[in-house]
């Protein structure tokens, strides 16, 4: 089953999605998810996750491009796609007055080859919450529920709107170990997040998208890479930027200030923070509030909104060298 | 890995559109006998309005029409139990529903959309159906009603207006935001076929003009159809009329809930 495992379960091409206002929310993005891969779209509040989830969930029909979950068109041939994908939607969506129990007899009764209900709830540890109304629950009992409910069918494709908003660390970690789990055994996860960690931590590859837009993709790794390691640091009284070594020799591909405190950006973390430290050593002064840094996913991300908001401000505050 | 989740699980038992409404409209009942509310107005009011109608009619000349008691009360006690066991409940339900974003978790599934009005309506219209049949026979030994002459107009009246009261309460649901206001948007249609569609007068005791406007209310139909299942003396062509005019509106409703029916709150 070796060409399977690079099947393309989930394709999206210069998707666009325009809302009734005439606001574009999804501006043509194109990525594709493979079997027993998870993927994850990172954003801000208002990147546009929750608008692609939902046209990829066949909720609504894009204003533009393609979306094919299991070869299929997910809104005009939903028949033929939605036995196979579960969904767990951004916020709840259960009768507040049914208990948990009723809601999951409700859901199995809708979903072909559906678990029994008390099998799932005890998956997301539930089942001593069988008898109380979905109103009493706690907001990541909720969550949790949902997770539950998507579950039922043992779906090939899980669309996960920010699966764990509103839990707790324990419940969150729980959480990630059930959707690691679940890839494991052969599920495809598609999942939004604004937690960097949580995609960090769970995604096989990711998305990070920024108003509409996907600003870069790859693996966590390949999109860390994508951005430079970090200094910073307290100039000593007295001392000024430019009694500081070059910083293009050390390495530095640009800097900035503010304040006292000098921040560098490089790719070659130790040969620059060697530098640095050199000559801190030999002027005697010491560095108040040293913090050297390798790249993180949460560096890429503030990157990315940080460029985007400059470009947009049509002015750089910081100065960068040549490379 | 050397197997598929595919190839390795026995194939799953297809849900059908039955079954999946079916496990709706289970959820569904169970909902309506825990809105004290809404269960009041369904079963209680449906019951009590027929006696205030009973009354009323001791002050009309119903000979002159050709009605007596029972064909005036049983049709007008079947108007009220459509509208408020029926209609009245189902707007709030819809509304409620999606309120608290079931109608776009139900989307998501394999349920048609359909299937999710239809399921969720099904409770409802169940307890207007049984409710018509419980007043038809209370009818029948408290006020000497005698058994219908054209009982297939009578069945058919009843069912066009289930399926009727449906279709506008969904349609009533895209016109209103929410749960609260579902207590005052289906009130026009309530009052109107009241006033107009011979629940408290007959259409036979009012003026020429007003009487064939109120021909063309929804509800009219409904009401005429009962009414002449069971005096009998409705003819073939005023059948067909109050027939196209019903299903003139629930063609109506099906439009506005096409065209109109939010699934999800506006944000």
């Amino acid at each position: 089953m070796e060409s399977n495992g690079h099947e393309h379960v989930i394709e999206v091409t210069d998707l666009r999605r325009v809302y009734g206002g005439g606001f574009e929310a999804v501006s043509g993005i194109s990525f594709s998810v493979r079997r027993g891969e998870i993927f994850a779209l990172l954003g801000t509040n208002g990147a546009g996750k929750t608008s692609t989830v939902e046209l990829l969930e066949g909720l609504a029909a894009p204003a533009g491009g393609r979306v094919r979950v299991l070869g299929h068109d997910p809104y005009s041939e939903r028949a033929a796609v939605r036995p196979r994908t579960g969904v767990m939607l951004q916020e709840g969506g259960f009768p507040s007055e049914l208990t948990v129990a009723e809601t999951a007899r409700m859901w199995a009764g809708c979903v072909s080859g559906a678990r029994p209900a008390a099998e799932v709830l005890a998956l997301v540890g539930l089942e001593s919450k069988a008898g109380i109304r979905v109103k009493q629950l706690s907001g990541g009992q909720r969550r949790r529920l949902d997770l539950a409910l998507a579950l039922l069918g043992d779906p090939e494709v899980l669309f996960l709107d920010e699966p764990s908003t509103g839990l707790d660390a324990e419940g969150r970690r729980d959480t990630w170990e059930l959707v690691s789990a679940l890839r494991d055994g052969g599920t495809t996860v598609l999942l939004t997040t604004h937690y960097l960690e949580e995609a960090e931590h769970l995604a096989d590859r990711l998305a990070i998208m920024h108003e509409g837009r996907i600003a870069v993709t790859g693996t966590p790794a390949e999109v860390t890479a994508t951005q430079p390691s970090r200094i910073s640091f307290e100039l000593p009284e007295g001392y000024f930027v430019g009694d500081l070594p070059p910083l293009g020799e050390l390495g530095v591909t640009g800097h900035e200030t503010d304040g006292r405190t000098v921040r560098l950006r490089t790719r070659e973390l130790q040969r620059s923070a060697t530098g640095l430290l050199t000559w801190a050593e030999r002027a005697g002064v010491e560095l108040r509030g040293l913090d050297v840094r390798s790249a993180s996913l949460e560096e890429a991300f503030l990157g990315i909104a940080r460029t985007v908001s400059a470009e947009q401000a049509g002015g750089m505050t910081t100065k960068e060298y040549a490379a | 890995m050397s197997t598929t989740r595919t190839m390795s699980r026995p194939a799953p038992t297809a849900t059908t559109a039955l079954s999946r409404m079916t496990a709706l409209a289970r959820a569904e009942l169970t909902l309506l006998g825990r809105t004290r509310g809404a269960l009041v107005a369904a079963l209680f009011l449906p019951l009590v309005m027929p006696v205030s109608v009973r009354s009323a009619a001791e002050e009309m000349d119903l000979a002159e029409a050709g009605l007596n008691a029972g064909t005036l009360v049983l049709p007008a006690a079947i108007g009220f139990s459509l509208l408020f066991a029926v209609y009245s409940v189902l707007v709030g339900a819809f509304v409620v529903r999606r309120e608290e974003l079931v109608l776009k978790r139900l989307r998501t599934g394999e349920l048609r959309d359909v299937e999710i009005l239809a399921g969720s309506a099904l409770p409802a219209v169940l307890t207007g159906l049984v409710q018509c049949l419980l007043l038809a026979a209370a009818c029948s030994v408290l006020l000497d009603l005698s058994a219908p002459s054209a009982p297939q107009l009578a069945v058919l009246g009843l069912l066009v207006g289930l399926v009727m009261c449906t279709a506008l309460a969904a349609a009533t649901a895209s016109f209103t935001r929410t749960g609260e206001s579902a207590q005052v948007t289906p009130m026009p249609l309530m009052l109107v076929s009241m006033m107009g569609s011979g629940l408290f007068v007959p259409l036979e005791l009012l003026p020429d003009k007003v009487a064939a406007i109120c021909e063309l209310l929804p509800l009219t139909p409904v009401v005429t159809l009962v009414r002449g299942g069971w005096t009998g003396d409705l003819s073939a062509s005023e059948s067909l009329g109050a027939l196209v005019t019903a299903v003139a509106w629930i063609l109506l409703g099906v439009f506005a809930v096409r065209r109109w029916f939010r699934w999800e709150p506006r944000r």
